[in-house]
């Protein structure tokens, strides 16, 4: 499978997706006033990927800003891994978040209450 | 009273502004203005979490208007522009205002004045139940709107939504709505 490789912009978060490593890497901001167009083709890789996912799957989210529209296309990302980790594949989600900001450790808290799979929360220091 | 736009923009430019624009609400503007108000917000003396909240709202309410601005009929289109809108951003004591004012078809304004009280009446946590029942259940609309925009703000920022809806003519409202993020108390 061709792994993805994008590179941020300011409306896109830099996109690391590589099958045979098992990583899964979204970080930047993700604030594109059409983000079901941005996220497709990780939703599309995702598919394929679960028919033959690695051994183990990590998926770092590592995001600064992202917008109510891209909320549910990352929620579509993550029911895609929900499937693989049913599946009794290890998944493991690391979510990133800087120190005092609540709202994006309480965005990954929301998504871990929706997906059933457990977050290990990662709290970055301030550059 | 007739509405007079020039009035609600020179009421929405109270305080210390950090950035005024009426006109057409496009993807390059939005790009702009985000530059511009994250540049200023870096020179602001606030905390970073409340730049954060500042920034973020502010994505969620030029983006909220970029999916919903009506075209307007032909009489109207004289005198505005297309796809047009009013955002102001501004600062006072400890808080930072976001002013948008856009025109809303009279129809749609009932559900729209419902869906703010709706928000406006709930507590932190119905706001973060419902946020997650949105995001969960309801399906991205053909505009790109997830329904999450003023919920979402609702939620970050904790405070009231303050809005007013002015007639303009049989047709159409202008819809002015205040979003405010307080700095914390020391």
């Amino acid at each position: 499978m061709d792994p993805i490789i994008m590179e941020g912009s300011p409306k896109t978060p830099s996109v690391r997706f590589n099958a045979e490593k098992g990583i899964i890497e979204i970080k930047g901001r993700s604030i594109p006033e059409n983000a079901i167009e941005f996220y497709k083709p990780m939703v599309d890789w995702l598919d394929e990927y679960s028919r033959n996912p690695a051994k183990e799957t990590v998926v770092n989210f590592q995001l600064e800003y992202f917008n109510t529209s891209s909320s549910k296309c990352i929620l579509d990302l993550f029911k895609k891994l929900e499937a693989i980790h049913k599946e009794s594949r290890s998944v493991i989600i690391n979510w990133y978040y800087e120190e005092d900001d609540e709202d994006m450790l309480e965005a990954g808290e929301d998504y871990e209450s929706i997906i059933r799979i457990p977050f290990t929360m990662i709290e970055m220091e301030e550059q | 009273m007739a509405f007079n736009i020039q009035q609600s923009y020179s009421k929405m430019n109270e305080g210390e502004v950090l950035l005024a624009y009426k006109g057409s609400i496009n993807t390059d503007l939005i790009t702009n203005v985000l530059d511009v108000v994250e540049s200023k917000l870096e020179d602001a003396r606030s905390v970073s979490s409340v730049k954060k909240k500042v920034y973020s709202v502010l994505v969620e309410s030029l983006q909220n208007l970029y999916h919903h601005i009506e075209d307007l009929p032909g009489d109207m289109k004289e005198q505005f522009d297309t796809r047009f809108g009013i955002l102001v951003v501004s600062r006072m004591d400890d808080l930072y205002r976001i002013s948008t004012g856009n025109f809303v078809r009279s129809s749609k304004v009932k559900h729209l004045k419902e869906k703010i009280d709706k928000i406006n009446s709930l507590t932190r946590d119905e706001l973060k139940d419902m946020y997650k029942f949105v995001l969960n259940y309801q399906k991205i609309t053909d505009k790109g709107g997830g329904g999450l925009g003023l919920i979402d703000i609702a939620k970050k920022t904790g405070n009231k939504l303050e809005y007013s809806f002015q007639k303009y003519n049989n047709d159409y409202y202008f819809f002015n709505l205040n979003i405010y993020v307080t700095e914390p108390s020391e």
